[in-house]
Order: C-alpha cells, then structure tokens, then sequence
C-alpha cells in the first residue's frame, strides 16, 4: 500500500492538453500536392498500396480517407510535385453531420449529447492498431476523460459507436446488432484509413467493405493509425467543442 | 538445417507420426498449397522442429482422386486448428479428425466454396449461408453457458468465448475466432512482393515488425541477397523496441484484470513515452516503414540515438518501480500465483511458443536457437519459469523488459557505418522459403512461394497467437470466471495476427 502512494506522489500529474505534443520531425501524416510540373509519369499511382494517389492529366490527387501515410509516393516523385507533412487533424465530417446536412437535425444532436459523449468500440476487422490508439487516449497523458469523453461496455449506454477496421464478412452481423441496439442519435466514427475506405487489402473474399457500407458514418478519422491527439480532434469536431473553437481561434 | 520428406498424401500420418516421435519433435506450422498450375497436386505442408534443425513434410494430393488424407491430428493436438483450416479454405479434408467443425469460416459461408484455390475469383459473389455454428458444450444439473463477445466491454479486438459454469467455476472453454478473417494471404496473391509488403506490414498493429521483418527475410533468403549490417541492426532496434512497448503496455494492463488502476497507468504512461520515440524514429508510433524489402528505409541519427538512451535511462527506474508494486503485494499475488495454469505437457502438445512456452517450462527463443540478423552478435539471456500460472507469464514478460533494454543499449553501441538495402533481384518463379522472427508474443513464421515477376504466388502466415489460442482454452477450466480477464491478458494475444 505505501509503494502505491509512494509511487502516485513521486509520479505527479502527467496530463497534456491534446494538442500540447507536437508530432516529431519524421512523423508522417498528411500528403500534400504541392504546386509543380507534373511529368504525369504515373509513378506514385503505380507504387501507391492503397490506390489513394490518382493522377489525371498531369494534376495529382490523394484520397486522404484511402492513404496509409507510407509516403512512398513521395520517393518516387522526381518532380517534386507531392510533400508529406506531419498534419495529422485530418478528420471530416460526414452523414448528419456534414456541412450540407440539415443544420436543425445538426443543432439537436448536439444539444442531446451536450459536450458529454459516451462511447462504445467496436472492431469489426482491424490490425488493433487503431484499436491500441484507442486504448491509449484514457492514458494518464491523453486522459479522454477531461473532455467528457467515456468509453462505455455496452451498445446501449453509447451515443457514439467508434468503429476501427474493414468490415469483414464475419463481423457483418455484430456491427448491424450493435448499430441497432445503440439509442438516438447513435453517432458512428470511422476510426483508421480501413474504416474510413476500406481499400488497404483489396478486394477479399472476406472483406464487404468500408464502414460506410453497412452503417451511415457521421465522422471520418484517417490514418494508420491515426494517432489519440487525431481521434480526440475527430471527437471535438463532432461536438463543436469550445476547446477546439478555441484553439482554432489562437 | 532444412530436410524435407517428400511424401503423398496418404502416406502423410505415417510419416508425419514417425517424425513426432510422441512429441520429441514438435509441430510448427501445417499449411496447403494449390500447386495445381505448377505440378499438378495440391500440397500439403508440415513444418517440425527437430532439436535446432526444420523438418518438412511435403505430401503432394492428386486433384482428380478424393480430396482427403489420414489426419494427424489424433496424436498431433497441435494439427488440430491447421486441419480444420486447410479443410475450410482448400477443401482437403483429413480423414479421422476428432473435431471438423469450421474454424475460418463462419456460418455465413456456403458449403463447397473454397476460397484459397487457385481457381477461385476473388470478384466472386460469394451468397450468404444460413448454417449453424455448434458450439461446444457441457451438460448436467446446475451447468449453465455464459457466452462473451464478440463485441467485448472494454477496447479490444473481438472474438466469442462460451464458459460451460458450475457455479463460478469454469468447466469448459470454447472459442469462436476468426471475426477479423481479412483473407489477406489471397488479397495479396499476384501482388508484386514490394507492394504487397504493405499488407502484410498490416496484418497485425503490434506485431508490423515482426511480421514485415519474417516476410522480407522470407524473399532475402529466397534471392539471396545479404542484407547491409547497418540494416539489420536497425531492424533489431526496431525488433527491440516493438518488444518494449508490447511488454511494458502488457505488463500494466494485467492490471486492469483486476482493478488496480495505478499499475495500469503507470504501464500506459510508462509506454507512452515509448510510442512517442517510435513516433520519432520511425515517423509511426507502431513502427510502420522501417523496414523494406533489402534493407531499411530510415537511417539513424546521434540525435535520434541519444534520444533512444535517455528513454531507457529514464524507463528503466520508472519500470522497476512498477514491478515493485507487484512484487511485494500480497493481493495481487493471491491473483495470479496458480491461476490459469497450463501445465508443461500441454504446452508441449499444442506447440505452444514464446511467452506462453517459457512460463511452462519449455526453453525456446527463435533469436537464439535459429539466430537472424545480427542477433548472433548480441548478448542476452532467455529467462524461463516452470510454474506455468498468470505470475510465471508476468515475471517472464518482466526479465525479458531488462534483457530487452540491454539488448537495445547493444545495439546503440554497436551499430556499424554503411549502406541502408540492396535491390531485390528477380527470383526464380515457384521457388519457396521460410522467414521467422521473434515477436513479443512468440515465433512468427511466414512461408512465401513466389510467382512469376517477383509476384507472391502464396505465403502463409503463422503468428505466435496461432498455436497460444488454443493454451487458453486449457488455461481456463479449473478457474473462476471473474480470474478469466487475467489469464487472457497474460498471454495477451493478438486476434488479428491469429484471424488474417
């Protein structure tokens, strides 16, 4: 009993603001077009695992929601047409959420969640990477909880189900039963370029599909994994969440 | 070091029994292969260890004749799952197996489909079936089920377990895996084998180094390349620190198993701060894009080095003060001494590897029996308990953190100047091979045949969780359901490593 205490008191409080970490020099995260000739040399469509990168007559676009974040179309780029930054507040709105939905609809989900979300995992065909990144925002360094997130055991408590990997065809039927035991307004996040575009594997004869082709996805969080500080932003943009507004407005 | 038998198939128990040797020689692996484009037969893969050399049994099957061989099963428990697997996704059928229930594929999946031969299209539109999957059970007054998962309460991947009860008391264990089954071993088939690196960087988050580091040593060895020193030293750290992270987070949560939320913080934030120096090196906190195909494609910088020491410097004081609140703890000691025992023998029959082997008694380490990389010039020790209980897989776990923070500090030392890869030259098409590492939970195997055009014509992908999953189910019956948590989490096994 006195070595917890002791080690409780020696720790202190590690907790950081989200945003407080900056990610590391190498950290790999959004790939940007910068502006530059293209040879439309096809080379970084070709070497791309997840089909994301499309060029179309010399103009290059990166399906954010598809990209693992290798960066290997970067290397094969001898024009220097494409960077890879280290952005990682990638997600997006979608479904009710979105920019174009109606804003009335908008307005009462949030004003039924409040700024207090529970929430309710589910993985449906993932590495557990994501799943991992998960786990880590209750560490003592992310600590969801400050923000009036909670992760919940059942469907039924849930206001947001976050889901991580490809639907696979075994796990078709727990995600139909655990979207539908889920109360109004069963808000549902993408978690992981898997969820988000399934495309990392290809087609499979035990893969269905991205999430969205089961259940309606209101947020979409890419990465692979995306790391906790993307997941909590993710959250905040669904919840419009002063601290987030705040943050915008520094 | 490699002898392969060549065998047909009926001839494959006969054979693979006298290789056995009632358990002398171990079972590694056991998988097929559609070899119809290439020699007519299918074939059927056995891998045993026997003493530091790799026998395999080839057998071939003649498509034309009945898709079935003696199964070996009845005195090879560890060909139990392998079978039922072969039989699911190639439609070979071993003859004599005591429980041919499906084990890939689910209920949904119609009979006489059989995804993994060469001659199905992966565009196919495969109907949903509406068959029964059985579970196993007991029967008797006052026996009564709990089934789990699997969608489970906490944040973890799914699978379903059905408890046969007495009372609190656990009777039987059976598990439903498989719910993350990607097919990935076909999603890669015809890929080119530097693209299809990516997937199988994928197949598992906290197994990518092991994984990626078994499949490109697989194609080194194949086209006979030697990879630079420099590169494989970096593939060690990588190795290393993928172990770290793993333990250390593991070692904390065993915690969550029972409540005692300060050892599971300390061990979240303990592996935190190790995520983030991933993050630094590898620009992926899970250690994704270090290694490549020839070599590495990050270098090392004294930066980054330094940085790496001053993580284990401040770790390891942190670390041993969380192994104190273990240590000298009565209560949780009351937790998990004799708790989910699994006795040597048992181990032994079901090939049980890494973690889960050396807590019952068996010495086995891949890094120094079937030494890779530069790990024949490191320095380490292989700590094993005979207990084989909860505690035994916890103090393992707990010697090999401080044998891996050594084996880091090495590698920092040592590490020579040079070139980071070598090209991949083109590989004679249909020629096959091994690759193996030592990952946090066990041996990870990968047998790789490659096509045309340094194509993947098969690779088969055998993790640690593999032969560990089925230790549980022996784990478990003697116990309380509430300690159950416990014994999952100190074998702590992955479910997409195990599902592909």
């Amino acid at each position: 009993m006195l070595n917890v205490i002791r080690k409780i008191i020696a720790t202190g409080t590690v907790t950081e603001d989200w945003n407080a970490a900056a990610p590391p020099l190498r950290s790999r995260g959004e790939v940007v077009v910068t502006e530059t000739q293209c040879q439309d040399c096809q080379k970084c469509s070709e070497i791309c695992p997840t089909n994301a990168v499309k060029v179309n007559k010399g103009t290059v676009t990166i399906e954010q929601n598809a990209c693992v974040f290798c960066g290997r179309c970067v290397e094969q780029c001898s024009a220097g047409c494409l960077k890879q930054t280290s952005n990682y507040q990638l997600a997006t709105l979608g479904g009710r959420l979105a920019d174009d939905a109606g804003t009335a609809l908008k307005r009462k989900i949030r004003s039924v969640l409040g700024r207090s979300i529970h929430v309710r995992h589910v993985d449906v065909g993932s590495c557990n990477a994501c799943d991992f990144e998960m786990g880590h925002l209750s560490n003592p360094i992310y600590d969801i909880q400050q923000y009036g997130v909670d992760f919940v055991a059942s469907p039924r408590h849930a206001d947001l189900l976050m889901v991580t990997g490809v639907v696979t065809r075994n796990s078709i039927q727990s995600l139909k039963m655990t979207f539908e035991a889920t109360p109004f307004p069963k808000l549902v996040m993408a978690v992981g370029s898997c969820a988000c575009s399934g495309q990392i594997f290809g087609e499979s004869y035990a893969i269905h599909g991205p999430v969205d082709s089961l259940v309606p996805v209101d947020i979409y969080v890419p990465g692979c994994p995306p790391r906790p500080q993307a997941i909590i932003y993710g959250i905040m943009m669904a919840l419009d969440h002063p601290r987030l507004r705040r943050t915008a407005a520094l | 070091m490699f002898e392969q038998l060549n065998v047909s198939a009926a001839d494959l128990r006969e054979s693979a029994y006298t290789v056995y040797q009632d358990g002398q020689n171990g079972l590694m692996a056991m998988f097929a292969n559609d070899e119809r484009s290439i020699n007519g037969n299918y074939a059927i893969y056995c891998v045993f260890q026997r003493n530091l050399n790799i026998v395999l049994i080839k057998a071939t099957l003649d498509p034309n004749g009945v898709l079935e061989y003696p199964s070996i099963s009845p005195r090879i428990a560890a060909a139990a799952w392998y079978e039922r697997e072969i039989n699911d996704l190639f439609g070979l059928r071993p003859v004599g197996h005591p429980d041919l229930r499906p084990l890939v594929l689910h209920e949904n999946w119609p009979s006489d489909v059989y995804p993994l031969r060469k001659d199905f299209n992966v565009s196919t539109l495969v109907p949903t079936a509406q068959k029964e999957y059985p579970m196993a059970h007991v029967e008797g007054a006052g026996v009564f089920e709990v089934p789990v998962g699997p969608i489970h309460a906490g944040i973890i991947e799914p699978g379903h377990f059905r408890f046969s009860q007495a009372g609190e008391g656990i009777l039987r264990l059976d598990a439903k895996m498989f719910f993350v089954h990607r097919g990935i071993e076909k999603a890669i088939e015809n890929l080119p084998l530097g693209k299809a690196f990516y997937q199988v960087e994928r197949i598992s988050g906290v197994c990518g180094v092991a994984h990626s580091l078994s499949y490109c040593q697989a194609i080194e060895e194949m086209a006979g390349v030697k990879v630079p020193p420099r590169a494989q030293y970096l593939r060690a750290l990588v190795a290393e620190l993928e172990r770290l992270y793993n333990h250390v987070g593991d070692i904390g949560n065993l915690g969550a198993g029972m409540g005692f939320a300060v050892a599971v913080m300390a061990g979240a934030r303990i592996k935190e701060a190790i995520m983030r120096v991933n993050d630094a090196l590898t620009g992926n906190r899970f250690l994704r894009g270090m290694v490549a195909p020839g070599g590495v494609r990050l270098d090392i910088t004294a930066e980054l080095a330094g940085e790496i020491r001053k993580l284990l410097d401040d770790l390891e004081p942190d670390f041993r003060g969380l192994i104190k609140l273990f240590r000298y703890n009565d209560e949780f000691l009351e937790r998990v001494n004799m708790t989910g025992i699994v006795p040597r023998q048992a181990a032994v029959d079901l090939g049980v590897v890494g973690v889960g082997a050396r807590a019952s008694g068996i010495d086995v380490d891949l890094r120094r029996d079937f030494p890779y990389g530069c790990y024949y010039d490191l320095q380490f020790t292989v700590p094993v308990y005979t207990t084989g209980d909860v505690a035994a897989r916890l103090w393992v776990r707990v010697d090999e953190v401080y044998q891996t923070i050594g084996l880091i500090r090495q590698i920092l030392d040592k590490i020579p100047q040079g070139e980071l890869k070598v090209d991949i030259p083109p590989i004679k098409p249909y020629s096959c091979g091994f690759g193996w590492t030592e990952s946090s939970q066990g041996s990870n195997l990968h047998w790789l045949m490659v096509g045309e055009n340094n194509t993947v014509y098969r690779l088969f992908v055998r993790a640690a969780a593999y032969p560990n999953w089925p230790a549980l189910t022996v784990a478990a019956p003697g116990n309380i359901i509430p300690d159950f948590p416990l014994i999952n989490k100190s074998y702590e096994l992955s479910y997409a490593c195990l599902d592909r």
